[in-house]
């Protein structure tokens, strides 16, 4: 019997460079409109610019009109529970380190169903990508609020409006020193896809916050009210300064900033683990004198 | 068994006195010494004061099960006397240190102020039981040594004149109490407890992948595996909460690690949803359940069997499962390593169900062949994979041929939706039905690998006793003394309880006069499941749900009265 070994990742080992066919088309699932279609567009994009072909590239999502966006291009993927994509990520990350793991899903799934587990991935600084659509709303149970929902939004399950106060993801993550966040905009999907490139490029933590409309069930934050506010960070933005990060971070109203907010380097998660830096969990069994070794100590 | 050969010890005191120590090292001492052990540890969900006990039924032949009555008291506090006084023989006897000015019958007054300082009164107390007992001073300051040497050299001196000068002491004052008879040589034996046979089983079979939220009585698998993970190679991960430590493992064994995770009946339920997750993906995970008296908090550090059909059950909707319940320490080494293989090659939740007796409990087992335990190996070979390859492809076992991502080119896709044979999620309602199908025949090929249960004994018994899990061993001793009393008596074990495989023992409970079950539950969990599966109905019953374990005593009490 023959298993399959892994080849490296490295860049370029491909002659020819990865392209857009490489990812297929599929029709979706998504009402026309939503923002969902020009942040497919972008990951692929920067998949593309990042020449990763589909097999070297692990999606992991949870439940939602977003988590299904791994199922409308060529890579492989875990579609697993809402709100527990980032542990299954983790746990696939760790298994296989030379895998490029992206988390993708949806504000609710992300922020709320799983707001511990988006806290503790901070904190890990487990290098994967994490793409959220943030809509303000949550679609596929059809229109109820979501963390990232601004306070008041009125919806049929909060009639009389939201009546918490809104998440700010990007501020939590600058607060936690995450060691790569930014935001993008589904209207400008040449720089998200730069964006979402550049995270995947990141060893460590990378979170990318995508504001993009709900065309069926936010009617507050709409394509226009995004495409009035939302600019691009100035170049003079220093990423690296954290105190102007979590200024940035707070900046939310007339003018929504866009782009890599905060950035740091620092250890990986997979770095604390002597065993992960030969390799994969895969296929490596422990030698029988190992274990003997360990046995003894129940002599 | 001849029951006279016998001494249980129980060490009692309260939490912090280092009665477990003191356990552990004279465990070992009598292990080395070639004589058999049952250790059952009772203990309060506190870490100072309380009353705890570390109790060691000991002597020359097998020993399967905790015993009642005590011969030999070592009472670290006045109040361990009196709840322990009803459980006293005649020929028991009580140590006690001579300054905490006890009075009873059975007293035995260790001067130990003379004997030690107050660092060492621990192993002066040690010094005093070792002696009582017949065992070898040299032997037992080996094992002293072993355990503070590197730690605490400093006291390596102190220790050594506080154990010699007991032993001695004890020499010259014993004249009541008799000790072991001599053990047999036996080389090379083990001494562990359930946990640490889990993990080493795990550790056996492969597993690279362990992520837990600490909850008695599963931790120490844990922190068994932890302490290897270096030298072992394997990654062992405390998670946010068990939702995490899951779905981490799934992951991983998504990826191609070998994965468990182990908690007891609340963090199991919030686990619960990814058990149908890796139902659903048809990913491996093994579960361990440790077992301890619920509702909710329940009792945190006791005993019971109550979750069975809470495992049986757990996961919305239908698929496949395996549920191993191992009935001694040899069996959590063997079925945990079994465990792992059945998770992959069925690809789906299999688990392993102890409870805290089981998990404290430690015994003298022979070593283990690793040899005969191979690890497992992750995905399928290249020779089975059939293109275009499709992660959920329909085949005549129900078992699709498990690629791992990024090791080829073939794209692995899988979603907790239902999926089409490629993974990607499907409305279509024809397909729907096909992969339900898929899932749930590979229960046929799980049930051709069911571990029948064990009749020990014939098979038209007057009285036949039916048990799982961790009773295994009180029920077997019990059993041989009602045959000693002359009684015609046999068990039926069950060591597997899920998928469940009539065949195999229907004959035997039809041909007994009497079916008694033997369980730790209030409700009969376990008869209910017979009865479901056969249709035959197990009319008596022995229940324990005090949070004790169930003893041979408790047992040969409680048979009910003939019908």
């Amino acid at each position: 019997m023959i298993y399959p070994t892994q080849p490296p990742l490295t860049k370029g080992r491909r002659k020819s460079m990865v392209t857009l066919n490489d990812y297929g088309q599929y029709e979706t699932a998504w009402c026309p409109g939503c923002g969902n279609f020009q942040l497919l567009k972008a990951v692929k994009q920067a998949l593309v610019a990042s020449n990763l072909e589909p097999h070297q590239v692990l999606f992991v999502s949870g439940i939602g009109q977003a988590a299904k966006a791994p199922h409308y291009l060529n890579a492989n993927f875990f579609n697993g529970l809402h709100g527990r994509s980032l542990p299954a990520a983790t746990g696939a990350k760790l298994a296989n380190p030379n895998l490029k793991v992206i988390a993708e899903s949806g504000d609710g799934c992300n922020y709320g169903e799983g707001g511990n587990h988006f806290i503790s991935a901070i904190r890990r600084n487990i290098d994967i990508t994490v793409i959220v659509h943030d809509n303000q709303v949550y679609g596929l149970t059809k229109g109820q609020a979501s963390p990232t929902s601004e306070h008041g939004f009125t919806t049929k399950a909060q009639p009389s409006g939201y009546p918490s106060e809104t998440f700010n993801p990007i501020g939590i993550a600058v607060a936690m020193h995450a060691s790569f966040v930014a935001r993008g905009f589904t209207g400008m999907t040449d720089h998200l896809a730069e964006i979402i490139r550049q995270a995947i490029a990141h060893k460590g933590f990378s979170l990318v916050d995508v504001l993009q409309p709900c065309v069926t069930f936010n009617k507050t934050n709409t394509f226009a009210w995004y495409k009035k506010r939302c600019y691009e960070l100035p170049k003079d933005h220093d990423p690296a300064n954290w105190d102007a990060a979590m200024k940035t971070a707070y900046e939310w109203g007339e003018k929504i900033p866009l782009g890599l907010i905060y950035k740091c380097d620092k250890p990986t998660f997979e770095d604390n683990f002597e065993v992960l830096k030969s390799g994969s969990l895969v296929g490596a069994d422990t030698p029988i004198e190992t274990l003997n070794e360990i046995i003894k100590q129940y002599r | 068994m001849n029951r006279e050969r016998t001494i249980n010890i129980v060490i009692g005191g309260e939490a912090g006195q280092g009665l477990v120590t003191v356990g552990g090292l004279l465990s070992k001492a009598l292990v080395r010494s070639g004589y058999s052990i049952c250790v059952n540890q009772s203990y309060q969900s506190r870490i100072r004061g309380g009353h705890n006990t570390f109790e060691i039924r000991t002597g020359t032949d097998e020993i399967t099960a905790p015993q009642e009555k005590i011969d030999l008291l070592v009472a670290l506090t006045n109040e361990t006397i009196d709840i322990h006084a009803g459980l006293l023989g005649t020929g028991s006897l009580t140590v006690v240190d001579a300054a905490q000015n006890a009075s009873c019958k059975t007293c035995f007054h260790v001067p130990y102020k003379e004997l030690a300082n107050a660092r060492s009164m621990n192993i002066a107390a040690l010094g005093v039981v070792s002696c009582l007992l017949g065992l070898d001073e040299e032997l037992i300051a080996g094992i002293v040594n072993e355990s503070f040497g590197k730690k605490h050299p400093e006291t390596a001196e102190e220790n050594r004149a506080a154990l010699t000068k007991s032993y001695e002491w004890t020499k010259a004052n014993n004249s009541r109490f008799e000790k072991l008879p001599q053990a047999p040589k036996r080389e090379g034996r083990l001494m562990m407890n359930g946990n640490d046979a889990v993990a080493l089983g795990a550790l056996a079979a492969g597993v690279k992948f362990y992520a837990f939220y600490p909850m008695t009585p599963s931790t120490s698998i844990g922190l068994n595996l932890a302490s290897w993970a270096k030298k072992a190679g394997l990654v062992v991960e405390q998670a946010e909460d068990e939702i995490a430590a899951i779905n981490m493992a799934i992951g991983a064994s998504f990826a191609g690690a070998p994965a468990m995770v182990a908690t007891s009946g609340g963090g199991f339920a919030l686990m619960v949803e990814a058990v149908s997750l890796s139902g659903m993906t048809e990913t491996p995970i093994v579960i361990v359940m440790g077992q301890r008296p619920a509702p909710a908090t329940g009792l945190p550090t006791r005993t019971e069997q109550s979750d069975l059909e809470f495992v049986l059950h757990s996961g919305h909707g239908e698929f496949p499962r395996a549920v191993y319940a191992p009935g001694t320490v040899e069996e959590c080494f063997w079925l945990t390593h079994r465990a792992f293989h059945t998770a992959e090659k069925f690809q789906g939740p299999v688990f392993v169900m102890t409870d805290q007796f089981l998990a404290d409990t430690f015994r003298a087992v022979a070593p283990f062949d690793l040899s005969k335990y191979p690890a497992v190996r992750a995905g399928a070979p290249l020779d089975d994979i059939k293109t275009p390859y499709m992660r959920h492809r329909f085949t005549e076992s129900g078992v699709s041929p498990r690629l791992l991502p990024g090791f080829t080119k073939h794209l692995v896709v899988t979603d907790s939706d239902e999926h089409t044979e490629d993974g990607h999620i499907t409305e279509d309602l024809s397909v729907r039905k096909l992969m339900v199908e898929k899932r749930l025949k590979k229960m046929k090929g799980m049930m051709k690998e069911t571990v029948a249960p064990e009749l020990a004994g014939v098979k038209k018994a007057d009285l036949l006793f039916v048990s799982w899990g961790s009773t295994k061993g009180s029920v077997v001793d019990a059993a041989a003394a009602l045959k000693a009393k002359g009684q015609n008596v046999s068990t039926l074990h069950f060591s597997q309880v899920w998928p469940l495989v009539p065949e195999q023992f229907v004959s035997a409970l039809e041909g007994a006069k009497r079916v008694v079950c033997v369980e730790g539950n209030a409700s009969g969990q376990f008869a209910r499941l017979i009865r479901r599966e056969t249709g035959f109905e197990i009319k008596e019953h022995v229940r324990r749900y005090d949070g004790l374990p169930i003893t041979p005593e408790y047992i040969i009490r409680n048979i009910p009265p003939p019908l």
